[in-house]
């Protein structure tokens, strides 16, 4: 047994709100206060200092075909930012795409314990999983994208919606997924005949569908299914000038059912004058204000170098366009898509300066923290490295203000941001950063210290300068043992899998296999993750 | 007797997983709808419990493997390399032991398709997976590529006479462009063949840049082909529905290299502001894209590695195989599934035979025939399950048809790890 003794605790999902409490754990596990034997146990002196429960990412790239990519295609990102191999620990290099240990490793010295990786297509998920093996400390899951299916919109098209359902618990258990993930319904397959969607009832080439049937059709199926978590939707018109108006429609498309909109920043413009976006973070943060079913991220722009990558295939290739320099696309047959364009984003570029202080808007319009988590769509708004910083601007308005002074005059004028005095507090922060995230991704033994919670825990030096305080944890405990002393790795463990198994009726497997041969180039039998090749994991369980 | 379906066959990076094996007795009787290049993967197939050697006398496991590890432990400047025919299992621990050893790490990718890698970090690659060719491709150009000898099924399954979706009479389908020096078995396939002088590639591809950007070219004809011929691809290439480009080693390891392949890349990248066009690299050995997946994922680079400094640095040229070897800067080498002896050039061969070298491959190759320890391994997709890479990098898993007593390559090299004298304690201090 080890105690965390006499910190100041912020716990939200228990209602404790920076009491002096002792944390005990056992066995990987928070333990209950009859069962607490001080006897023998290992003690950690936590007065005076702030204790959480380990940090949720619910939205992040980190692993995968794409993210692989994005590695290779930038040798001059890891140039500089290498870490040498220390007694046990890998060596690994990348700052906005770091190796896998790497990144476990920075995860973990920033006192995050459970990471999302945000975005597989199915027919790379055997890929996605062969990095999680290599990527340390973590639990971690997969989003599969499913927006773009061939199978999934036929049966729309065709109103067969229990097959629907059926075959995306089937996909969920073949890929050994999380959740279901939409990204710009209809959109990415438009791509591959050149085009895109533009509004909620454009037509899918060759399907007969709109992103609005597929938004809806998905959602029904995930409350079907009673998947741990909600879908989770990168909408359409990403970055463009009327994606805030298309994701307040899309809000009142989802009608009241439960889903997570992800990195909303990106998808709350209104056109300016010339080419220039202007926030419009005030209408679509008011939508989701009304909307209490709804949960989202910010994607919080970071300003500095970043490596879009999405499976928004048409995004990508605009994004090119306009930037010029390097891209990659990748079309996944009968699935999805992809691009990566690598950027910089900079205060003295005036589009830049409006996402960050739209993304600032969004944290501080959105009434209710439960409904908005903190991340940087790691690494296309910013690297995680710097969720210290985002929270920092979150505390500190006048932090806030003197950032806001040094972006473009042209994203200064009329700019709300200036307005809003708003400061996060720490219990707001142990909101934003755990509790919310955990809930809305129905993982109850996370990111809370309450009796049978994973002993997931972060201890922080209460400092002045929060960025400071947010970086350098005194001690980070995964499954109840000391990964992290003072800011650095002392352990490394393999961290869980996390995956569903949702149930379906198998007289679908005989019509998946007919489109395998009619559209696939892998077998059937051969596309399947068995759990064998999974190592440590676990599957969360459904709610039908 | 017993009949496995769907199993994948390795010998070349189009990872046929509609294999049928049949098994008499553990050894295999009878192959379906294997190619006459993959035939020699399950017929061939060396599965008899032959132990290590070391300095050509049998020993046991155990001695080879530390007589592996002595060798690697004293060296100063030790090269692990070959990678591309063993599975994902077997390179993560042969890049693991390269980080725990502080050695160089180079995939034979550094002989066939590293300048396809630096293109890529210039450029970029607009691609897709091979059932979008399957599926959508109306246009397919091979570039310097013979696959009718090289990936004999790649045709039938994926590319020039699949039936897809939007390709329902395959061939009928497809137009289908050959660009090489010489007639090929893929020529004579093709609607129309461009035969180019020998190192006019460059100048070839660019000229379709400037074609495909409406910009007139003031000549008759570029690298031996008219510009009439080359206007007419041009047009084709903006005006197909879904075209893609195959390239191969005529591009990689002819004059200019990576400036070829960025110039198709970045040709292929422009095409896409006019229809949709992508590129996919003809990868030779069965997991070669898979050697440079997990170097990439566990390094942050698809070959050419360095970690002498503690960790990873990326040098082609510097830390390639052929040049670290010729330059005699290797002075032990562990070489994973690959037969550098009978490929390399003379000086960087002779260099093997001079320096301690370590062999795992489950065959008795050239390059055993000179080193010093030998282990015959398993053979990943035949007695040992695995996971490879297919040319588009899609990941797929390898099954066991028939039984061995062979270790596999992870096995062998995690025992090495195990078996470096400060490898223990550290591990220990980790878990």
């Amino acid at each position: 047994m080890r105690g965390i003794l006499g910190g100041r605790v912020y716990d939200p999902a228990n209602g404790i709100d920076g009491e002096v409490r002792d944390i005990w754990m056992r066995d990987g596990r928070i333990v209950p206060a009859d069962e607490i034997d001080p006897e023998g146990a290992e003690t950690f002196d936590a007065t005076g200092l702030v204790v959480m429960p380990g940090g949720v990412d619910i939205h992040s790239h980190i692993v995968g075909a794409k993210v692989n990519v994005g590695r290779k295609l930038r040798p001059e990102d890891h140039r500089g930012s290498e870490r040498k191999r220390k007694g046990g620990y890998w060596s690994g290099s990348g700052y906005t795409v770091p190796t896998t240990h790497l990144t476990g490793y920075l995860y973990a010295e920033m006192g995050y314990t459970t990471v999302m990786e945000a975005a597989t297509a199915p027919l790379v998920a055997r890929h996605t999983h062969e990095e999680f093996a290599d990527l340390p400390v973590v639990d971690k899951g997969a989003f599969i994208t499913m927006g773009n299916n061939h199978f999934l919109m036929r049966a729309i098209k065709e109103g067969r919606r229990e097959e629907a359902r059926d075959y995306v618990a089937w996909l969920l258990r073949a890929t050994k997924g999380y959740a279901i993930k939409i990204v710009n319904p209809g959109g990415v397959e438009n791509w591959k005949w050149g085009g895109n969607v533009e509004e909620l009832d454009d037509e899918v080439i060759g399907f007969e569908v709109t992103p609005r049937q597929i938004l809806e059709t998905l959602g029904w199926i995930n409350d079907e299914l009673g998947l741990p978590h909600v879908p989770h939707i990168h909408g359409i018109n990403l970055g463009r000038g009327r994606s805030g108006r298309t994701t307040v429609e899309s809000i009142r498309a989802l009608n009241g059912r439960r889903a997570h909109l992800c990195h909303l920043q990106f998808l709350s413009y209104k056109a300016g004058a010339g080419a220039m976006h202007l926030s419009d973070a005030v209408s679509v943060a008011e939508a989701v204000n009304t909307a209490p079913n709804l949960t989202v991220d910010v994607g919080q722009l970071v300003f500095g170098p970043a490596t879009t990558m999405t499976s928004d295939g048409p995004l990508q290739h605009n994004l090119h366009n306009t930037m010029g320099g390097r891209w990659v696309n990748d079309d996944v047959e009968s699935e999805t898509g992809g691009g990566i364009v690598p950027v910089s984003y900079e205060p003295t570029n005036p589009i830049n300066s409006v996402m960050w202080l739209t993304g600032l808007e969004l944290f501080l319009l959105i009434d209710d923290p439960w409904r908005v988590y903190l991340t940087t769509d790691h690494p296309n708004a910013g690297v995680f490295v710097h969720y210290p910083q985002v929270i920092k601007l979150l505390m500190d308005s006048a932090y806030r203000a003197e950032t806001f002074e040094g972006i473009h005059r042209r994203a200064r004028k009329g700019a709300l941001l200036p307005e809003l005095k708003r400061e996060y507090s720490l219990y707001d922060i142990a909101i934003v950063t755990r509790a919310g995230p955990a809930r809305s991704l129905g993982l109850s033994r996370k990111g809370h210290l309450g009796p049978g919670a994973d002993a997931d825990v972060t201890v922080y030096e209460e400092k002045e300068d929060k960025e400071e305080m947010f970086a350098r944890p005194r001690y980070v405990f995964k499954d109840g043992g000391l990964v992290v002393r003072d800011g650095e790795l002392v352990a490394a463990p393999q961290g869980r899998t996390l995956h569903v198994a949702p149930s379906f009726d198998s007289a679908i497997e005989e019509r998946i296999r007919e489109h395998f041969r009619e559209a696939y180039t892998v077998s059937f039998e051969n596309y399947s993750v068995s759990e064998e090749e999974l190592g440590r994991n676990e599957t969360v369980p459904c709610d039908a | 007797m017993s009949t496995h379906e769907h199993v994948t066959c390795t010998f070349c990076g189009c990872l046929c997983d509609d294999i049928s094996v049949e098994v008499e007795d553990g050894h295999i009787a009878a192959v379906k709808r294997v190619c006459a290049n993959g035939r020699g993967v399950f017929a061939e197939h060396c599965s008899d419990a032959r132990r290590p050697t070391v300095e050509g006398r049998e020993v046991d496991l155990e001695e080879a493997i530390a007589e592996a590890a002595r060798i690697l432990d004293q060296a100063d400047s030790p090269l692990i390399y070959g990678l591309s025919s063993s599975a994902t299992e077997g390179q993560r621990k042969a890049v693991e032991l390269a980080d725990v050893l502080g050695a160089v790490v180079d995939t034979t990718s550094s002989v066939c398709h590293g300048p396809t890698g630096l293109a890529l970090q210039e450029i970029g690659e607009p691609s897709c997976t091979l059932g979008e060719v399957r599926n959508r491709a109306d246009l397919i150009l091979f570039w310097g590529c013979n696959p009718s000898a090289s990936h004999v099924r790649h045709f039938g399954r994926y590319s020039v006479t699949a039936k897809g979706t939007l390709t329902p009479r395959g061939r009928q389908d497809r137009t289908v462009y050959v660009v090489d020096v010489r007639p090929t078995g893929t020529s004579k396939t093709a609607d129309h063949f461009l035969q180019l002088r020998v190192g006019s590639d460059y100048e070839v591809l660019s000229t379709l840049r400037l074609l495909v950007r409406g910009e007139s070219v003031p000549a008759e004809e570029v690298g031996g082909v008219s510009v009439a011929e080359l206007s007419e691809l041009a047009e084709r290439m903006k005006s197909c529905r879904f075209g893609v480009a195959f390239m191969g080693m005529g591009l990689t390891m002819s004059a200019g290299r990576n400036v070829n392949v960025a110039e198709l890349f970045s040709l292929v990248a422009e095409l896409n502001d006019h229809t949709r066009f992508s590129v996919i690299p003809m990868r030779g050995h069965g997991n070669v894209a898979g050697s440079d997946q997990v170097l990439t994922w566990l390094s942050g680079y698809p070959f050419a590695v360095s970690y002498a400094r503690g960790y990873p640095q990326f040098g082609p040229g510097e830390f390639t195989a052929v040049d670290m070897l010729a330059r005699g800067e290797a002075d032990a080498a562990l070489i994973l599934a690959s037969d550098p002896v009978a490929h390399f050039p003379r000086a960087a061969a002779e260099r093997l035979a001079a320096i301690p070298t370590i062999v795992l491959d489950p065959c008795e190759n050239l390059t055993a025939g000179v080193a010093r320890v030998v282990f015959p391994t398993a053979t990943y997709g035949v007695d040992a399950v695995g996971t490879a890479y297919r040319m588009d990098n899609v990941a797929i898993r390898l099954r066991a048809v028939v039984p061995t007593e062979r270790p596999t390559d992870e096995q062998v090299l995690e025992g090495i790890i195990q078996a470096l004298p400060e490898r223990a304690a550290q591990l220990e201090a980790v878990t």
